[in-house]
């Protein structure tokens, strides 16, 4: 299947920073592709790209086939929320869509479908400057959708939405993708891409770190790992340590241990007559996959996330 | 892992593309018309303007009527035409369409960058010349339907109160269209230079502080003495408007050493709004937003 977003050595500078460098991915549609990276790392920069709201300094990037820009009306192809703040207070919900409905011949009764699909019917005759930012959410959300566009662009949808937005949110997008569009979620943090994505993109400070499915991505972590709680961590991650595993520790009391199931670590404890209050095995996380591969590119790495390698 | 076996095994077909209308002009002008008046702000921005411009005028007729009769004689035989037609549109009314159709004028756009709506409205509109050339296009006319109204009101309501001294001038009087003229297009002329402004500050305190600097501030310093502070004075649509509202342009005060000349004056009245029209197009498309 042909890729509809295209980004080919996509490269953007300010001054002597380089936000976005040579960054080349594809986005395919029918599925959600997660675009992930921490802050800082370009995403907004190369959504902007994506929509032509700011010029590459250097590389390109098309949609179906011809950059953005070059389309006289754009609401049809693509809808995008990259901030819900990018409203104006003094108008009411249904004017502001109904200005954007206008722009694009679009009919005036989307209005209405789309504020009754993100839920909020009741509040289309009510300023924006009353809205709460899940609202604003919610109402960025309905521009996106007011032309029924086949490719669809969200920054950050989540931030703002209470536990039921958000589950919403999701279903929303997984049904968006099952449709056959394509759907371009940026987020900085992986839980929340972990039940919605099924590929990732991943950058770090401006180049790209992975474009992989989510289950391959998850497959980069070290595997297996095991969480272990006691009062006697010293003596325990030592003897761990002598049993070849590799031991992370993560504050007072707890130790990551890698290279040795539970059993053997029950075993050991007891051997050594060392008191466990905790013992679980954890599958490998997406979101320490996430750390491990942007931890080169996090630009201000803490001490202590350093010394957990 | 919901998200592992959720994976799309069979591609399933994408949308057709659909058959998009061919994009039309009128539909970002009657956007920009609704985007206009769906602002409570700006409702009561024109309303309110267009009812203190009118009463200032008004007010300085009723002032004359009340203080006609200690008026010296000679006063009252050289009221009409001069002082009848100041009376008509004030030189504060001036000063407050300069300032009111200007900052409406600004706003009208500034007010989208500093929202940050305006990514909003060039991700609907790629095409951002048309979408702001329509923005320029309804605030042009709504600014001279402003200044007809006001205009024709000011005149009509103050001429009708002096004419009870029998000092009142009317649309017959030779040179009236000429300087009615000059009113009538102030709030258009102000409200593209601050269009223009708000194009190249993009950000709302410092564009409507240009606004009052150039439109009112810089006229009100220079003076008239040099020929360089001249040809400048000259040159800003504030003095324009002083020198076209005026019922015989062309009887030069002979007393002024660098007297401004009618014709040149309505090339000021012009390129100042062209110019900013043009800046406003030109920088729209090469910058991010």
């Amino acid at each position: 299947m042909d890729p509809v977003i295209e980004v080919n050595h996509l490269t953007k500078r300010y001054g002597a920073t380089t936000a976005v460098d040579e960054l080349t991915f594809t986005v395919q549609p029918g599925c959600v592709t997660g675009f992930l990276g921490p802050n800082g790392a370009g995403k907004s920069t190369t959504l902007r790209m994506i929509i032509g709201l700011n010029q590459p300094t250097s590389g390109s990037v098309a949609v179906e086939g011809r950059p953005f820009r070059q389309r006289p009306r754009g609401l049809r192809q693509v809808g995008a929320l990259l901030d819900a703040g990018d409203v104006h207070g003094g108008r009411s919900a249904a004017a502001h869509l109904g200005v954007l409905a206008r722009t694009n011949a679009l009919p005036l009764r989307r209005v209405d479908e789309v504020l009754a699909e993100v839920g909020l019917a009741d509040a289309a005759r009510r300023r924006i400057g009353g809205f709460s930012l899940g609202m604003k959410q919610r109402l960025g959300i309905a521009a996106a959708l007011l032309g029924d566009p086949p490719v669809l662009l969200f920054d950050e949808p989540l931030n703002g939405l209470d536990p039921e937005g958000v589950r919403w949110v999701r279903d929303l997008f997984r049904r968006l993708a099952a449709e056959g569009r394509t759907v371009f979620v940026s987020s900085h943090l992986m839980s929340e891409m972990e039940h919605t994505a099924d590929r990732l993109v991943v950058i770090g400070r401006g180049r790209l770190i992975a474009d992989e499915p989510l289950a391959a991505f998850a497959a980069r972590s070290n595997g297996v790992s095991v969480r272990v709680r006691t009062p006697d961590a010293a003596a325990l991650a030592e003897s761990v340590r002598a049993a070849g595993a590799t031991v992370t520790r993560d504050g007072a009391d707890v130790l990551l241990v890698t290279g040795l199931d539970s059993d053997r670590i029950g075993d050991l404890a007891f051997e050594r007559r060392l008191r466990l209050h905790e013992l679980a095995a954890t599958t490998a996380s997406l979101e320490r996959a996430f750390m491990e591969l942007t931890a080169e590119s996090v630009e201000y790495a803490t001490a202590e996330a350093g010394d957990a390698r | 892992m919901t998200t592992l076996d959720s994976l799309p095994t069979v591609p399933r077909p994408v949308p057709a593309a659909r058959t998009e209308p061919r994009p039309r002009f009128r539909d970002l002008l009657a956007a920009e018309w609704f985007k206009l008046w769906s602002m409570r702000s700006m409702r009561w921005g024109y309303g309110l303007g267009a009812v203190g411009i009118v009463w200032l005028s008004v007010n300085s007729a009723v002032a004359d009527v009340q203080n006609w009769d200690r008026y010296p004689a000679d006063m009252r035989a050289h009221f009409v035409p001069g002082g009848s037609l100041r009376d008509a549109f004030t030189n504060n009314a001036g000063i407050t369409v300069l300032l009111v159709a200007g900052v409406l004028g600004a706003m009208t756009l500034v007010s989208e960058y500093a929202s940050g709506l305006i990514r909003v409205s060039f991700a609907a509109v790629p095409a951002r010349r048309s979408l702001l050339a329509a923005k320029i296009a309804v605030l042009t006319a709504v600014m001279l339907a402003f200044g007809v109204v006001v205009t024709f009101s000011s005149f009509g309501l103050s001429e009708a109160i002096l004419s009870s001294k029998h000092a009142g001038i009317s649309l017959t009087q030779p040179g009236i269209w000429s300087a009615l003229t000059a009113a009538m297009l102030l709030p258009a002329v102000s409200a593209l230079v601050g269009l223009g402004l708000a194009a190249v500050i993009r950000h709302s305190a410092a564009t409507v502080v240009a606004v009052v600097t150039v439109l009112l501030l810089i006229p009100d310093f220079l003076s008239d003495n040099h020929y360089w502070s001249a040809c400048l004075d000259h040159a800003m649509p504030f003095r324009a408007f002083q020198t076209l509202y005026d019922l015989t342009p062309y009887q030069v005060n002979p007393h002024l050493p660098y007297p401004a000349q009618p014709a040149g004056e309505w090339w000021v009245y012009l390129l100042w709004p062209l110019v900013s029209v043009i800046v406003a197009l030109v920088l729209v498309d090469r910058r991010d937003v």
